[in-house]
């Protein structure tokens, strides 16, 4: 039997790493810092599943009922 | 040929927009029905970006209290109904304003917690969605015991099974000894036909029987902990799951099952195993369906900012005393929510300072408030000398 992954589920959105340069240039498109990013857990099952590092910026492509599709963004955080 | 050159033209003009997906969807579905010329094409593009853009909410407009007031004013309109709906389907669901209640809390388990579990492709039959859903169903020694004796004379408890659910859960007395085996010591078990007997080694007090036979009713013999109920039904083609009660971990191992398509509306737990985003969307999900089952019609993008507000830390916030409210910057924010006088000692005690750069203090102290037009700033660079 195939594994069963997280990133499968009908509930979990696509979600990708950008990349250093990536990184840079959206904060700087949207003018802010990293702080002003929403967050995610590093002990988030995704972020484990797809090996996001703390500091990492993660693009979620979203099922939107209204747009279709949007996009989200956030950085990973060190868990409580 | 030449249709084909119409819907490259189309496809060209559409691509490049900076629409929403579902728009550049809808235009070119219509597109090809009414088939326009490249110069109506292009007036029909503009119009719609124009429009587009009219509809965009500005900069610094206050959508949170658009967004809450926009809910809670069907809200109001559901206390005053909920309580009356008169003996309506005995579906068993917490519903209405108390479930919204539990959702916008963030409560750790909803008082109703129910799982909607789909079929593989290849066990999409009703005999193997009946086999899994009697699988998973919680079976408790309590459910099969017909009648129970305490017998203080010989300190022993004696049961008398439902042979027939017995052997219906693929067991026999045999079994069910084996099983009692594990769970209770320094007692002695014996079958007989029907009946089973628990006798202890030592003396008893009657106490102590009871507290046995509390402790052996509560025994799961068969089945998934915390499902108390399933149903099974028929959604479209496919043969699914309802389940009351929902443990999504044990569920995730069964193999007839589609992993990737089990829901619960047990938020947190959701998040626990689906990460952060699953959780909004359940948010999301279930408060929506909750306001649709009330015929209330709200608009999604006020649900979806109420979903990412309580996400946005990584963790599901309440929307409360607890929560997003609590955890203002600002003294005289949180000091106008709930419990002034604590927040107010706190921030005297700490020597807190308020910026007073959010609206509500400065609604507070009469003051212009940074909504609106009102956002923005002067900002006054003088040259240094260097540059003069």
């Amino acid at each position: 039997m195939k594994e069963f992954k997280v990133t499968d589920h009908i509930l979990v959105p696509k979600h990708e790493v950008l990349s250093k340069e990536e990184k840079i240039e959206l904060l700087k498109k949207l003018n802010i810092s990293e702080k002003q990013l929403p967050k995610i857990f590093d002990s988030d099952p995704v972020v484990k599943e797809i090996g996001a590092k703390i500091g990492n910026v993660i693009k979620i492509t979203r099922n939107s009922p209204v747009a279709g599709k949007s996009i989200y963004y956030r950085i990973v955080i060190k868990s409580e | 040929m030449k249709w084909e050159r119409v819907h490259k033209m189309y496809e060209e003009l559409i691509s490049n927009l900076e629409l929403p997906e579902k728009i550049k969807e809808d235009m070119s579905k219509s597109f090809e029905i009414y088939k326009p010329t490249k110069s109506q094409a292009k007036k029909i593009i503009d119009r719609i970006v124009n429009t587009y853009k009219k509809m965009l909410y500005e900069p610094g407009e206050a959508i949170g209290v658009i967004a809450a007031q926009s809910i809670s004013e069907p809200a109001t309109q559901m206390t005053m109904r909920t309580y009356h709906v008169a003996g309506a389907a005995a579906k068993q669901v917490s519903l209405g304003l108390p479930r919204l209640i539990e959702i916008v809390d963030a409560r750790r388990e909803p008082t109703t917690p129910m799982m909607e579990i789909y079929m593989k492709k290849e066990f999409n039959t009703k005999e193997d969605a009946a086999k899994v859903a009697k699988k998973i169903k919680e079976t408790k020694l309590k459910n099969i015991v017909l009648e129970d004796v305490i017998d203080l004379v010989n300190s022993e408890v004696e049961l008398k099974i439902d042979i027939n659910y017995l052997n219906n859960l693929d067991m026999n007395m045999e079994s069910l000894k084996k099983t009692l085996k594990k769970y209770i010591k320094n007692y002695d078990i014996t079958t007989e036909d029907t009946t089973v007997k628990i006798t202890s080694k030592k003396e008893t007090t009657i106490r102590e029987l009871q507290k046995l036979k509390l402790k052996i009713f509560d025994i799961s013999l068969r089945g998934i902990r915390g499902i108390t109920q399933t149903i099974v039904t028929k959604k479209g083609n496919e043969w699914m799951i309802i389940t009351l009660g929902s443990n999504i971990k044990k569920v995730l191992g069964i193999k007839e099952l589609d992993p990737t398509r089990i829901y619960s509306n047990n938020i947190s737990e959701v998040e626990k195993l689906f990460g952060i985003e699953a959780a909004r969307n359940v948010i999301i999900s279930e408060s929506s369906k909750t306001l649709a089952d009330q015929g209330l019609d709200v608009d999604p993008r006020h649900l979806i900012l109420v979903g990412d507000t309580m996400t946005m830390d990584g963790t599901i916030k309440a929307i409360g005393r607890y929560g997003v409210s609590g955890e203002k910057r600002s003294v005289l924010a949180r000091a106008n929510f709930e419990t002034t006088v604590k927040h107010l000692t706190d921030a005297a005690v700490e020597g807190e300072v308020d910026r007073l750069d959010s609206i509500i203090e400065n609604v507070l102290i009469n003051q212009v408030a940074p909504i609106g037009t009102a956002m923005c700033d002067l900002v006054f660079k003088p040259k240094t000398s260097k540059e003069k």
